[in-house]
C-alpha cells in the first residue's frame, strides 16, 4: 500500500530495535543467579549518547530481547555486505548470527564510514566493526564478571550468555546486563570520517582460528522482499503533502534557457515551473501530471557552441588534446635505453569509450526541506555525503539534514542518484513542500556521469633470448572524476552547476597496478580537460571498478601480444613475469580448471566454419583482491556476435567472510563487465549525447549471458580480507578480447567488441 | 490529456475504483492510485520489463499500456503472483538461487518467465535463454536468473 513516511517513523523504528518486540524487557531475569546483584548498580545509560565515532552506541546496540543491531555507515546494493557485517559482529560478540541485524547508511543512526566506495565495505568498514564488536564483548564480559563475582578470564560466552567456565549454571546474558540501556562507553577514534574511519577499544579481536560464524555461508537478507515485491525502493517513498517534479535539461549540451513559456503547461491543473538561474523543473501534484508537464513545457534554448568532438574523432581528440596533468608513478630501470637495445619492440594502442551507469531505473530522491531535521531519502551510495551536499546547496548548518539510504535502482558508483537528491532539495526549499524527483530514462543514460573515455599506449622490449626487458604503459584519457563520487559539494552535481557553481575536475586517472616484474618499466597517465566545463552529459565520474576495465582491456591484451612476440604462451608468460606467488597461484588455478591448452599466439580455426572458438586469460589486482579469469568464447563470423560461453574465475581476497555471498558477487561482476566489453558505448554527436535509452545504449541480454561461471575461491584466513565488490569486474575485458584473438587471429584494440566492429575487423583481417 | 474518468480495475483479485486520465499508463495507476509498488518504472518505453504485470495472463509492459485499455481485464502483479506463504515456483526458485542484487528489475523477469512457464514448463535451456530476451538486468545477474528459471521449470513440469 502507499506508505506515508514521516521523520518520526525512523525514531520509532530505532527505539523498536533497542527495546525488542513487545514487553520482553525483564523476561529473562528469572533464569539468572545474578539478577539480585544486577539491581545493585545499573549498567549503561538510559539516554543514548550522541552519534559519534567515539561512542560504542553509535555502532552496536543490544536490545532487551538480546537481539543485536549493527549501525553501519556504508550500504549494500545486493552484494551481501550487510550479511558479512552481521557475521563479523556476531563472531566478535559471540552471539548467533541470526540475532544480528545490520542497519545501513541512515545518517540518523550511523556515522560516516564512507558509503559504498572502493570495495572497502569489508576491508575498511568491516575491519572497524570487528574491533568495535570485540570491544562491546569485552565491556559486557567485564560487567558480567563484576556481577558474578569472578574474574573476566574465567568466563565464556555462548550466544550472548556469559557463564563461568566449568560452572555453566553461573551465568548472565547480555540482555540482562544491559536491560535495554545503552553502553555509554567511549572508543578511541582515529579522527577520520569516511572509508578511513577506525574506532576501537582495549579489546583484541579473535584469531581466525576461533572463528565459528565468519567463513560460513549465509543467505542474503534482502532477497525475499525483492522477489515477493514487498521491498520499498527509494522510488516508493511517499511523504504527506509531497509533490512530484521532473527536471528539464537543455536539449543540447551547453544550451541555456532563453525563455520558458509557463502558459504551455497551464492546461495541467496545479502544474508549475521552477526556474532559478539555469535550474529548470516542472512540479505537479501527481506524477503523471509532472511527466506531462515536462513533455508539454515550451522552452526557447540558446544553443552553446558545439562542445563535443564528432564521435568518430573521439580518440583523435584524446590523442591531440592538451594535458592538464600527468603522472608516472611507477618508474623502474631505464625504459628508453632498454627499448633502444631490445632485439624486438612491441607497440600497440587501445581505445575505450565513455560508458554510462545506465542504472536499471533513473534516479529518484525525496526531500522534505520543511521538516526538522530536513529529511532526504536517497538511493545514493554515500548518503552521509549526500546529506552534506543537501546542507551545502541549501546553505544549512552541518547536521541539519538526515539522509536515509533506501535501495535504489542499482548504483555501481556515482550514478545519477546524487543529482536527483540535490534537485529535490532545491525544489523542496523553493516550494516549501516535500518534493519527489524522479528522472525519465534519458536521465539515467544520457545525463548520468560517465566513465572516462581513454587511449592506452603500450610498448615493450624483448631481448635476443626472448626475455621481456622493458614495459611502458601510458594512458591518455578524460579525467576519472570531473565530478567527485561523493555528492557533498554543489560543484559535483547538476543542480549545483545549474545554479552557477563551477566544475572542479580532480585531474586524476591512475596507472595499472605494478604487478609484472619486468626489469625496466614505466607506468603512468595523462588527463585532458573535459569537453564542457558545466552541466555536461559527458562529465565523468566513477563507474564500477573505475578505470579498471579500460586499463585491463589494454594491459591484458598487450601482455598477450608481448607473449606472442616472445614466443610464449599467455599463461606461461604470466607465470614468469607476475611478481607475487599469490598471483601466480591464481593464474595456475584458473588455467588448470579451464583446461587451458598451451599455445603461442592464436589457435584460430578451432570450432567450425562459422562458429570459431577461443580462450583467453586476464589477470588483475584490485584493492588487494586478486583475480585470474579465463574466458571461453564463440564467435559467429556471420553475425559478428561474440558469445562468452564460460568464465573460469580464480579469486583470492585473503580471509573470506561469506563464501556463498562472495561467489554470487563475482557472478554479478562478471555479468556486468561482460556487458560493458561487448556492447556498451555512449554515443554522441557534436551537440549532445545520443544514447538515451536501452535501444541506443544496449547492454547484455539473456541469450548472450554466459552459461557457466566457474568460481574457484582461495581462502587465506590468515590474511586480512580485501575488497571483492569490484575486483572480478576488472580482468573480464582483457580475457574476452584475448579469447577473441585466440579464436580469430584478429586483435580488437577498440572497445566494445560489437558485432559491427567484429564483422569489419574479420573482413579486414585485422584489429 | 484526456479528462479523468472513474473506472474499476480488477487487480490481484480485488476491485479498485479510481478516477484517472484513461490515457495514463497503467503503471502509474498501480503505483500511485492503487498503491502497488512492485511494478517499477525503468524506461517508460517497453525496453526493459521492470514494469511487467499480467493482463488476462499475458505478460504486459504497464509503462506503455493505458489504464483505460485494461478495464474489465484481470490484472496480476508480482504480489498477486505469489506470497511468502504461497509462493509461485519462480519466486521460490529466485529466493533459493538468491537471484536479485539491486532487485529493481526482478519483477520483469519473474512476471515474464511466469507467463512463459505457465504456458509450457518443458522448455530447453536454449528456449529459456531466448524467451527472456527483451528484459534488462543491469547488475548482470543473468547467470543466476537462468539457474532459477530452469529450477522453477523443473518444479512446474514435475
Amino acid at each position: 500500500m502507499n506508505k506515508m513516511i514521516s521523520p518520526k517513523d525512523f525514531e520509532i523504528s530505532r527505539r523498536g530495535l533497542l527495546q525488542g518486540a513487545g514487553a520482553l524487557v525483564v523476561s529473562a531475569a528469572g533464569s539468572t543467579v545474578a539478577s539480585g546483584k544486577a539491581k545493585a548498580k545499573a549498567f549503561g545509560a538510559k539516554v543514548k549518547p550522541p552519534l559519534h565515532p567515539t561512542e560504542l552506541d553509535s555502532f552496536i546496540a543490544v536490545g532487551a530481547d538480546g537481539r543485536v543491531t549493527a549501525f553501519f555507515g556504508k550500504m549494500d546494493m545486493g552484494q551481501g555486505v550487510d550479511v558479512a557485517i552481521s557475521q563479523i559482529v556476531a563472531e566478535e560478540l559471540d552471539v548467533a548470527y541470526e540475532k544480528v541485524t545490520t542497519v545501513m547508511s541512515d545518517t540518523g543512526t550511523s556515522v560516516n564510514q564512507g558509503g559504498a566506495s572502493g570495495s572497502f565495505a569489508i576491508k575498511r568498514g568491516g575491519h572497524a566493526m570487528r574491533f568495535i564488536a570485540a570491544e562491546a564483548r569485552r565491556v559486557l564480559v567485564e560487567e558480567a564478571a563484576r556481577r558474578l563475582g569472578v574474574k573476566a578470564s574465567s568466563l565464556a560466552v555462548d550466544d550472548g550468555v556469559v557463564s563461568v567456565k566449568g560452572n555453566p549454571r553461573k551465568k548472565i546474558t547480555y540482555a540482562e546486563i544491559l536491560r535495554g540501556n545503552y553502553f555509554d562507553h567511549k572508543l578511541k577514534w582515529n579522527k577520520k570520517l569516511g572509508n578511513r574511519l577506525f574506532s576501537s577499544g582495549k579489546a583484541k579481536p579473535k584469531s581466525y582460528k576461533e572463528y565459528k560464524v565468519v567463513g560460513k555461508p549465509f543467505p542474503r537478507v534482502d532477497v525475499a522482499g525483492k522477489v515477493f515485491g514487498t521491498t520499498d525502493f527509494v522510488t516508493d517513498v511517499k511523504v504527506p503533502g509531497m509533490v512530484h517534479a521532473r527536471v528539464i535539461h537543455p536539449d543540447k549540451a551547453g544550451a541555456r534557457a532563453k525563455s520558458v513559456d509557463a502558459s504551455s503547461i497551464k492546461h495541467i491543473k496545479g502544474a508549475r515551473v521552477v526556474h532559478k538561474k539555469d535550474f529548470l523543473a516542472v512540479v505537479a501534484d501527481t506524477e503523471w501530471d509532472a511527466i506531462q508537464a515536462a513533455d508539454s513545457l515550451k522552452v526557447d534554448w540558446t544553443p552553446g557552441k558545439k562542445p563535443f568532438s564528432k564521435q568518430e574523432d573521439l580518440y583523435d581528440h584524446i590523442r591531440k588534446a592538451p594535458v592538464v596533468k600527468a603522472e608516472t608513478k611507477v618508474k623502474k630501470g631505464d625504459v628508453d635505453a632498454a627499448l633502444k637495445g631490445a632485439a624486438k619492440v612491441v607497440e600497440a594502442e587501445y581505445e575505450f569509450p565513455f560508458q554510462s551507469h545506465a542504472s536499471m531505473g533513473p534516479a529518484c530522491a525525496v526531500v522534505d526541506a520543511t521538516s526538522d531535521p530536513v529529511m532526504l531519502w536517497t538511493g545514493s551510495q554515500k548518503s552521509h555525503y549526500t546529506a552534506e551536499g543537501v546542507e551545502r546547496i541549501l546553505k544549512l548548518k552541518p547536521g541539519s539534514v538526515r539522509g536515509v539510504w533506501v535501495p535504489g535502482p542499482g548504483s555501481y558508483g556515482r550514478n545519477d542518484a546524487g543529482d536527483a537528491a540535490m534537485q529535490a532539495a532545491v525544489l523542496s526549499k523553493e516550494l516549501g513542500k516535500p518534493v519527489r524527483v524522479q528522472g525519465m530514462r534519458h536521465e539515467g543514460t544520457a545525463w548520468d556521469p560517465k566513465n572516462p573515455a581513454s587511449v592506452h599506449m603500450c610498448r615493450a622490449g624483448i631481448d635476443a633470448q626472448g626475455n621481456v626487458i622493458a614495459y611502458e604503459f601510458m594512458s591518455k584519457a578524460f579525467d576519472r572524476q570531473d565530478v567527485r563520487s561523493n555528492e557533498s559539494k554543489p560543484r559535483d552535481n547538476l543542480a549545483g552547476q545549474a545554479l552557477g557553481v563551477k566544475l572542479k575536475p580532480r585531474k586524476f586517472f591512475r596507472e595499472p597496478e605494478d604487478i609484472y616484474d619486468i626489469p625496466s618499466r614505466r607506468l603512468g597517465w595523462k588527463v585532458i580537460p573535459p569537453f564542457l566545463d558545466r552541466y555536461s552529459p559527458l562529465r565523468t565520474s566513477h563507474l564500477r571498478d573505475p578505470i579498471g576495465p579500460q586499463i585491463h582491456f589494454a594491459a591484458d591484451q598487450f601482455h598477450d601480444e608481448v607473449a606472442e612476440a616472445a614466443g610464449m604462451d599467455p599463461v606461461e608468460y604470466r607465470l614468469k613475469y607476475l611478481k607475487n606467488p599469490r598471483d601466480r597461484h591464481l593464474v595456475k588455478l584458473a588455467a588448470e580448471k579451464s583446461g587451458w591448452q598451451k599455445r603461442v599466439g592464436s589457435n584460430k580455426g578451432q570450432g567450425g566454419k562459422t562458429t570459431l572458438t577461443g580462450r583467453g586469460i586476464g589477470y588483475a589486482l584490485r584493492s588487494g583482491c586478486r583475480i585470474a579469469i579465463v574466458a571461453d568464447v564463440e564467435v559467429d563470423t556471420r553475425s559478428g556476435k561474440i558469445w562468452a560461453r564460460k568464465f573460469t574465475v580464480a579469486h583470492d581476497l585473503g580471509l573470506i567472510i561469506n563464501p556463498d555471498g562472495l561467489v554470487r558477487c563475482i557472478h554479478g561482476n562478471v555479468g556486468m563487465a561482460l556487458s560493458r566489453i561487448l556492447y556498451e558505448e555512449v554515443n554522441f554527436d557534436e551537440e549532445m549525447v545520443t544514447s538515451v535509452d536501452w535501444a541506443t545504449y544496449p547492454i547484455v541480454e539473456s541469450p548472450d549471458a554466459p552459461e557457466e561461471i566457474d568460481v574457484i575461491l582461495v581462502n587465506r584466513p590468515e590474511k586480512a580480507p580485501q575488497g571483492a565488490g569490484e575486483g572480478s569486474t576488472r580482468p573480464v575485458s582483457g580475457a574476452v578480447a584475448n579469447a577473441f584473438y585466440d579464436a580469430t587471429g584478429v586483435r580488437l584494440r577498440r572497445a566494445p567488441l560489437t558485432p559491427e566492429r567484429v564483422k569489419a575487423a574479420l573482413a579486414a583481417g585485422r584489429g | 490529456m484526456a479528462k479523468p474518468q472513474r473506472m474499476r480495475l480488477n487487480v490481484n483479485g480485488g476491485h479498485h475504483t479510481i478516477t484517472v486520465d484513461p490515457d495514463m499508463p497503467l503503471l502509474y495507476a498501480l503505483r500511485n492510485d492503487i498503491g502497488l509498488n512492485n511494478p517499477h518504472f525503468g524506461c517508460g518505453l517497453a525496453q526493459c520489463g521492470a514494469c511487467t504485470v499480467h493482463v488476462n495472463g499475458k505478460a504486459t509492459r504497464s509503462c506503455v499500456t493505458t489504464v483505460g485499455s485494461v478495464r474489465g481485464k484481470k490484472i496480476v502483479t508480482l504480489t498477486g503472483l505469489g506470497t511468502p506463504e504461497k509462493p509461485h515456483p519462480l519466486q521460490t526458485a529466485f529466493v533459493e538461487e538468491q537471484v536479485p542484487q539491486c532487485g529493481y528489475c526482478v519483477n520483469g523477469w519473474i512476471m515474464t518467465a511466469a507467463e512463459m512457464l505457465n504456458k509450457n514448463p518443458r522448455l530447453s535451456d536454449r528456449q529459456i535463454r531466448a524467451g527472456l530476451k527483451g528484459l534488462k538486468c543491469r547488475c548482470g545477474t543473468h547467470y543466476a536468473i537462468h539457474k532459477a528459471v530452469k529450477r522453477a521449470a523443473k518444479a512446474m513440469a514435475s
